[in-house]
C-alpha cells in the first residue's frame, strides 16, 4: 500500500444522486468533513437529473416526481458544510497510509471535460453510491438512430428538455415503462404504444400492500389514459427499421418464455426500450468489496450500517440491490447516520429508517420477480444483430466463439470481443452472460473510466489539438447510460 | 479409455493435444473453466526470441518459433510475424544489448543493429534521445485465446470438456492411470498436467511437490490507435532493453518495463508489470501508473490516448524460471506442461511438440533434461 500525505476528508461519497446526497447530508451534519464528488454537471443524480438554470425552464420539477424533495435535500446539502465537487469522473478507488500510517482511501478522479485534469481525494471512509445504469437486450436494428435506452430517453428530457421524437413507443419492461411514456406525452411526444414484456399487472399484490406506490401507478395510469396511451402487457419491440434512422419497430405478441408470436409493425421516429437497470458496483470490486448474484444482477453486500466487507468502505441506493429513489435516499441516510457514529461522532437518531429500508427492500425484491427477463430474447437475434456495439460484435461471431469452446462469458468475451471496448461490457454484459447460460459476474474493471496514458503516468499530457479522438465503433451513449 | 488426458485447456494444453492428436494418440482435454480462461486469457501473445539469454529457454522458444510459424497456416489466431524492436536508453546499456545480440545470434536468433538515427525508420512515433537499439525480425505475435481455440479445434479426434474439475489422480500402485474429477471417472494411458499457474496443485493431487507459484501482471489497453493514413501507431513490439534483466529477476517487489505494442484489433497493449502477491486480484494503482509512465517515455504521442481498459492475470514461474515439461519418474504415467512464467504462449508448440515425443516414443528434438521436473526435490 502506498503512503499520502495530504490531509484527507473524513468522508468521500461518490455519486450525488438520492443515496450519496442524503449520506453527505447526514455526515456533514454530525461535524464530518464530507467531500461528495459526482461526474455530472449538476447535483441530483440520474433520478433527479434536471435542466441547467440557463434553460429558463418555467417549472423545472414539471417531469419530476418529488422534485420538491430535491430541492429541498439540495438545499440541507448547502447547509449542511458538505463540499460538493462535480465534474468529477472516478476511475479508480485505492486503500492508501496516511500521514499517521491510519488506512485511507483514495478516490482518483478526472476534474473537467476537454481539458480533464487528474485529482485524487483522500478520506478516511468511503462511500460509495454510483447508481446503476441501464440494461438493454440487443434485438435487430437497436443500433439505429432513434433507439434510446429507457433511461437515456428520461435523461435527455429531464436533463435537455429534449424530446425524443415526434412519435414514440416505449417497450422493455418494469415499472420505469411508464414514467418514461407519461414524461414524453406531457412534452408533446405521440406515444404509439407501451409494450411490457411481462404481464402488466405482475407488481399488483405488492403495489397493494404499499399504498404510496398505489398512488404513483395510478397517476401515472391516469396520465397516460389521458394520452390515449395503449399499454400492453406480453409484447415487445423485436425489431428496429430504417435506413440512416428509425421508421417502424415490430412488435410481437410474446409467451411466457418471451417466445415472439404474431408480428405486426408501428412507425414512429424515436424507440425508448429498457429491461431494467444493473447495479454499478466496479469502484467496489476495485477494492474487493464482497458481493452477492441474483436480483438485477451483482450487488454490494453491506450490513444494517451500510458496511461494505472491507473495513472504511460503505455502499447506498442502487449498487446494494435496485430499489429506486425512495430506497436510496434512506439507505443514504443510514449509511452517513452510521459513519458518523462509527468516526465517534453523534449522529442523532432515524426511528424507523430501519423498517423503511426492510419494506423497500422487499418492494424491489416483489419488483425484480414480477419483471424477470426472460431468454426468450434470444430467439430475437439475427445473425448480423450487433450483441456489443463498441466492438461491433454480430450475434453470428458469438456462436463461432460457442462452437471453439467458449462455455462462459469470459471465455465468449476473450474470443469473440464483446465487452472489449469503450464501455467495458456495461452495455452487453448482461446479454453475452445469459447468452453464455449464466448470470452476470461481479465487474472487473481496473479502470472504471476511460483515463489519458499520460494522466495515468501522474503527468500532464500533451494538449489534445484535435480533441478526443472519436473512436470507430463508439456507440452513442445515451445520457442515460452516464456509466458513473 | 483415452491415451491421454491433458489436464487445462490454456494454450499450453491445446499445444500439447493438438501435437499428441496429430501423432495419433486418443486425447481428451479437462479444464475446471472454459477454453483459454486462466492465464493465456491474460496473456499479450509474445512469441519472443529477443529476450532470452543463451540457454535452454531459449532453445525452447527458437524450436517454438518455428512451430508457430507452420501453425499459422491453420489461421483464424491473428499470427503476425512482426518483428520486435529493443532499444537502449543509454550508451551502457546499447552496449549491454549489443553483446547480447551477438550471443544470441550464435545460436540463431537473428537481429539487425539499429543506431540512433535510424530508431524512427522502425518506428516513427518513438521518443528521441534513445541511444539506439536491435530488431529482431523472429518475434511475433498471436491472439493467444483464440491461439488456444484453434489448436484444440485441429487436434484431430481430440474431446475438450470444460467446465470439469480435476479432483484426484487416479492410481495403480505408483502409477498414474487417467483424473478423478467432479464429472466422474476418466481412466488414460497418461495424464499431462498443464494447468498452468495451479500445476503445483494439481502435482499435490499425486503427492509431489512442484514449486510453481502465481507472479502477477496487469495490462493496460488503449483505445483503438491508427496514426496516419491508417498505419499502426505502433509496428512492432517495442520494448527497453531493461526488460530482459526484469524477466530473469528474482524480486518479489514491482518490476516493470512496458512492453508497447499494437494489435490488430486497434488498441495498443501494455503489459509487462511483474509482482508476487499471491493470487491478489485488488487493482494497484502504482503499477498501473507506472506501465503508462514507461509507455509514454517510449511513445510520447500515447500521453493523450485513453487507456479503456486493463486487467491482470497471473504467470506460472518456478524458483529458477525455466519451465517444467517431461515426464515424473515419481508417478510414472504423470507428465507436466507448465511453469512457462510469462513465455507460456511463445513456448507452447515446442512444449507440446516435445510431450507428444515423449508419449509417443519420438526421438527429442532436443536435450529437454533442463526441464526436468523433478530438478525441485531436495
Amino acid at each position: 500500500m502506498r503512503h499520502h500525505d495530504g490531509p484527507p476528508a473524513d468522508l468521500a461519497v461518490v455519486g450525488a444522486g438520492p443515496a450519496g446526497m442524503a449520506a453527505a447530508v447526514e455526515a456533514a451534519r454530525a461535524g464530518l468533513a464530507v467531500v461528495l464528488v459526482d461526474s455530472g454537471a449538476r447535483l441530483g443524480g440520474q433520478y433527479y437529473r434536471h435542466a441547467p438554470e440557463g434553460f429558463h425552464a418555467r417549472r423545472p420539477g414539471a417531469l419530476h416526481h418529488g422534485f420538491r424533495r430535491f430541492t429541498r435535500m439540495a438545499a440541507a446539502l448547502d447547509a449542511s458544510g458538505a463540499e460538493v465537487r462535480l465534474g468529477r469522473r472516478v476511475w479508480a478507488v485505492e486503500k492508501v497510509t496516511g500521514p499517521g500510517e491510519d488506512d485511507l482511501v483514495a478516490v482518483h478522479c478526472l476534474a473537467g471535460e476537454r481539458d480533464e485534469r487528474r485529482e485524487t481525494v483522500l478520506a478516511r471512509r468511503l462511500l460509495i453510491a454510483t447508481g446503476a445504469h441501464d440494461r438493454p437486450l440487443p434485438f435487430p436494428g437497436w443500433d439505429l438512430p432513434g433507439v434510446f435506452t429507457a433511461g437515456g430517453a428520461q435523461a435527455l428530457l429531464k436533463g435537455d428538455l429534449v424530446v425524443a421524437g415526434r412519435t414514440v413507443v416505449v417497450a422493455g419492461t418494469g415499472p420505469f415503462l411508464l414514467p418514461v411514456a407519461a414524461g414524453l406525452a406531457a412534452a408533446g411526444a405521440r406515444v404509439a404504444g407501451v409494450f411490457e414484456a411481462n404481464g402488466r399487472f405482475g407488481l399488483a399484490p405488492a403495489v397493494l400492500a404499499h399504498p404510496g406506490k398505489l398512488v404513483e401507478a395510478a397517476g401515472y395510469a391516469r396520465r397516460l389514459a389521458a394520452h390515449r396511451v395503449p399499454y400492453l402487457g406480453r409484447h415487445a419491440v423485436v425489431a428496429a427499421h430504417g435506413g440512416d434512422e428509425l421508421t417502424h419497430v415490430t412488435v410481437a405478441r410474446l409467451g411466457r418464455d418471451w417466445t415472439p408470436g404474431a408480428r405486426r409493425t408501428i412507425e414512429c421516429d424515436a424507440l425508448a426500450v429498457g429491461y431494467g437497470f444493473v447495479p454499478q458496483i466496479e469502484l467496489a470490486t476495485q477494492l474487493g468489496c464482497a458481493t452477492r448474484g441474483g436480483g438485477d444482477g451483482p450487488a454490494v453486500v453491506v450490513d444494517e450500517g451500510m458496511r461494505t466487507s472491507v473495513p472504511g468502505v460503505y455502499a447506498a441506493g442502487e449498487p446494494t440491490g435496485v430499489g429506486g429513489a425512495e430506497l436510496a435516499e434512506v439507505e443514504g441516510g443510514i449509511a452517513g447516520r452510521a459513519l458518523a457514529a462509527d468516526l465517534g461522532r453523534d449522529a442523532g437518531r432515524a426511528p424507523g429508517s430501519a423498517r423503511r429500508r426492510a419494506a423497500l427492500t422487499a418492494f424491489a425484491a416483489a419488483m425484480t420477480r414480477a419483471y424477470p427477463v426472460r431468454d426468450g430474447w434470444q430467439g430475437w437475434l439475427l445473425d448480423d444483430t450487433l450483441i456489443c456495439r463498441c466492438e461491433e460484435v454480430p450475434y453470428a461471431r458469438i456462436k463461432e466463439a460457442r462452437a471453439l469452446g467458449a462455455t462462459d462469458a469470459r471465455s465468449l468475451k476473450l474470443l469473440a470481443r464483446p465487452g472489449m471496448g469503450w464501455c467495458q461490457g456495461r452495455m452487453c454484459g448482461y446479454a453475452v452472460a445469459r447468452l453464455a447460460g449464466e448470470d452476470p459476474a461481479p465487474p472487473r474493471r481496473p479502470i472504471a473510466q476511460p483515463v489519458r496514458l499520460g494522466d495515468l503516468a501522474g503527468e500532464p499530457g500533451p494538449p489534445d489539438f484535435a480533441g478526443p479522438p472519436e473512436p470507430a465503433g463508439r456507440p452513442d451513449f445515451a445520457a442515460g447510460e452516464d456509466p458513473r | 479409455m483415452a491415451d491421454v488426458v491433458v489436464v487445462g485447456a490454456g494454450v499450453v494444453g491445446a499445444a500439447c493435444a493438438y501435437y499428441a492428436a496429430r501423432a495419433g494418440l486418443s486425447v481428451t482435454v479437462v479444464d475446471r473453466g472454459a477454453v483459454a480462461s486462466g492465464t493465456t486469457g491474460a496473456g499479450e501473445g509474445n512469441i519472443l526470441v529477443s529476450d532470452k539469454e543463451p540457454g535452454p529457454e531459449l532453445e525452447l522458444s527458437l524450436l517454438s518459433n518455428r512451430l508457430w510459424r507452420e501453425l499459422a497456416d491453420l489461421g483464424g489466431f491473428e499470427f503476425e510475424a512482426k518483428g520486435g524492436l529493443v532499444v537502449a536508453e543509454t550508451p551502457e546499456i546499447l552496449d549491454a544489448l549489443t553483446a547480447l545480440a551477438g550471443k544470441q545470434e550464435l545460436h540463431g536468433v537473428r537481429h539487425t543493429p539499429v543506431a540512433a538515427g535510424e530508431l524512427h525508420g522502425y518506428e516513427p512515433h518513438l521518443a528521441h534521445g534513445l541511444a539506439g537499439g536491435a530488431f529482431y525480425p523472429q518475434d511475433a505475435q498471436v491472439q493467444p485465446m483464440l491461439a488456444a481455440a484453434r489448436l484444440l479445434q485441429h487436434a484431430p479426434g481430440a474431446v475438450v470438456r470444460t467446465g470439469v474439475t480435476v479432483t484426484g489422480l487416479l492410481r495403480d500402485g505408483d502409477r498414474v492411470t487417467g483424473v478423478r474429477t467432479d464429472h466422474g471417472d476418466i481412466a488414460a494411458g497418461a495424464v499431462v498436467n498443464a494447468a498452468g499457474t495451479w500445476g503445483g496443485e494439481v502435482a499435490a493431487l499425486a503427492g509431489l511437490d512442484l514449486p510453481i507459484l502465481p507472479r502477477r501482471g496487469f495490462v493496460l489497453v488503449t483505445e483503438p490507435a491508427a496514426g496516419r493514413l491508417g498505419v499502426p501507431l505502433v509496428r512492432h513490439k517495442v520494448y527497453t532493453a531493461a526488460y530482459v534483466t526484469d524477466v530473469a529477476s528474482d524480486s518479489a517487489g514491482l518490476s516493470a518495463s512496458a512492453v508497447v505494442e499494437g494489435t490488430p484489433a486497434g488498441p495498443i497493449l501494455i503489459g509487462a508489470s511483474r509482482e508476487r502477491v499471491g493470487h491478489d486480484r485488488t487493482t494497484s494503482i502504482p503499477v498501473l501508473e507506472t506501465l503508462a509512465r514507461q509507455a509514454v517515455a517510449l511513445f510520447p504521442v500515447l500521453a493523450a490516448r485513453r487507456v479503456i481498459r486493463a486487467y491482470c492475470g497471473f504467470r506460472p514461474y518456478c524458483p529458477d524460471h525455466l519451465p517444467v515439461i517431461g515426464a515424473d519418474p515419481r508417478a510414472p504415467g504423470l507428465y507436466h506442461a507448465c511453469g512457462h512464467e510469462g513465455a507460456g504462449i511463445g513456448l507452447a508448440p515446442a512444449t507440446g511438440h516435445l510431450i507428444a515425443g515423449l508419449l509417443t516414443g519420438a526421438a527429442p528434438a532436443f536435450d529437454a533434461t533442463p526441464f526436468r521436473p523433478e530438478r525441485f526435490a531436495a
